[in-house]
């Protein structure tokens, strides 16, 4: 899966939960749920978003690693190596 | 139209999902009603047979008025009660699924929702997408409206700070043993199915009330008035601005589990507009946990009638001295906001004194 594709199905996912949000004009090394005001019940939902889409699980744990939209990028982009 | 809290003075029928001739089973789902804060789903109280409608779509009335009857089963039927009608309004066609904030603004800009297109959760329609579809205007002065959101939200805030004397209590909490059975409950779980700390922190709540119920209460008619039944009210902010607090109700018999689901399902339909009006009428007392904003402490303000509110602030590890030895460990601020008129800071104390108790041992909630 390539960048590009992981890029789209993040931005899928924060619509559904922040509609208003235009989550395009994020910078890359934006704090997403300060940028966006994602509270941890978003941001859950969007974790199971991705694993819906991408089928990656994400243990709790590695919350922390995924701040920004490139910390998040480049997590799925590890755990999805591979795959079509 | 029933209260759906002290901040509601008046509500309008926006559509009966039942006909003359239903039968209706207490709990239904029997008519929308849309209020300043949102669209709610309002509940039959009785069992029986739809009689006749009163109050017809469009209509707005005050809290109080009678909007159907309901005929109990055996029983004939009656004459029209001796209320006046409220003014008939032409019924809309058809359900729009509109945020008010939508249709607050659509009224203001001119735009007919039926032709716009919803680009929100289910296909709701969003502030945005009524910006969308209006026709250019000319730049107007930046005037701030108070929305009805707001002012249903001054309206009882005023009121609380203008009867109820407050007492304020906090403590902080070692969250180690909280957390740490979390994680491990959490390791076992998809993710679809893990538990965020919020919902351990209400049923933690709920199970402390059990042991000082005078904060489980409402102050009605000069005096207090215990409930029975423990339903946590959430306070959730909504995205388009404003608060509201929906019940978890019996939260107390909940497991852990069950109180997630239950905050979960209470958050995803006040977003969407479609809370039943029991969920907005029967909150016990008031949760607000401002962690997630970085906030380390909470000073709430009573939901009257509601002789309590409880605050929780962000988890932040600090250095925590026991036994002689200092270490780091994760600790949260819970405060307790409470009517002095039905309470006194010793059962405040013993309140926060059960919270404590209750995080330091997650398995027996």
């Amino acid at each position: 899966m390539t960048e590009e594709q992981i890029r789209t199905t993040i931005f899928e996912a924060l619509r559904k939960i922040a509609p208003e949000a235009d989550a395009h004009s994020l910078s890359p090394d934006d704090d997403l749920r300060q940028a966006l005001d994602i509270d941890s019940f978003d941001f859950l939902n969007f974790l199971v978003a991705i694993d819906e889409k991408l089928g990656v699980d994400i243990p709790e744990q590695d919350y922390g690693k995924l701040r920004t939209l490139k910390s998040i990028v480049d997590y799925l982009s590890a755990h999805t190596t591979g795959r079509g | 139209m029933p209260s759906l809290g002290a901040d509601m003075q008046a509500g309008k029928l926006v559509e009966w999902l039942v006909k003359v001739g239903d039968r209706v089973n207490r709990g239904d789902t029997i008519a929308v009603v849309e209020t300043d804060k949102s669209n709610v789903d309002i509940e039959v109280f009785q069992s029986g047979i739809v009689e006749q409608f009163i109050v017809q779509p469009g209509a707005k009335v005050p809290v109080g008025t009678v909007l159907a009857t309901i005929r109990a089963e055996g029983e004939t039927a009656a004459a029209a009660p001796p209320t006046a009608p409220a003014p008939a309004v032409p019924t809309p066609a058809a359900r729009i699924n509109a945020s008010p904030m939508a249709r607050k603004l659509a009224r203001e800009l001119g735009v007919d929702l039926g032709g716009v297109k919803g680009t929100g959760p289910h296909g709701v329609i969003q502030r945005a997408d009524v910006e969308g579809a209006a026709a250019p205007v000319p730049a107007a002065p930046p005037v701030e409206a108070l929305t009805g959101m707001r002012r249903a939200i001054a309206a009882a805030m005023a009121r609380s700070n203008r009867e109820i004397p407050h007492y304020y209590l906090g403590t902080r909490i070692d969250m180690h043993a909280a957390l740490r059975w979390l994680e491990q409950f959490n390791a076992r779980r998809p993710v679809k199915d893990r538990v965020l700390v919020a919902a351990l922190l209400l049923k933690a709540v709920a199970r402390a009330l059990t042991e000082v119920p005078e904060l489980n209460a409402y102050w009605v008619d000069d005096r207090p008035q215990p409930q029975e039944r423990i339903n946590v009210g959430v306070a959730l902010s909504l995205r388009q601005g404003g608060l509201i607090i929906p019940a978890i109700h019996d939260t107390d018999a909940k497991s852990v589990e069950e109180t997630m689901q239950a905050m979960s399902d209470l958050i995803t339909r006040a977003r969407s507009g479609r809370l039943k009006s029991s969920e907005l009428a029967d909150s016990t007392i008031t949760v607000s946990n401002l962690g997630d904003l970085g906030v380390e402490t909470v000073y709430g303000v009573i939901y009257p009638p509601q002789v309590a509110l409880v605050g929780f602030g962000k988890i932040i590890e600090q250095p925590w001295a026991e036994d002689g030895m200092v270490g780091i460990r994760p600790v949260i601020a819970a405060t307790l906001a409470a009517d002095h008129r039905a309470t006194d800071g010793h059962r405040g104390g013993q309140f926060l004194s059960a919270l404590n108790q209750t995080l330091q041992e997650p398995d027996k909630l």
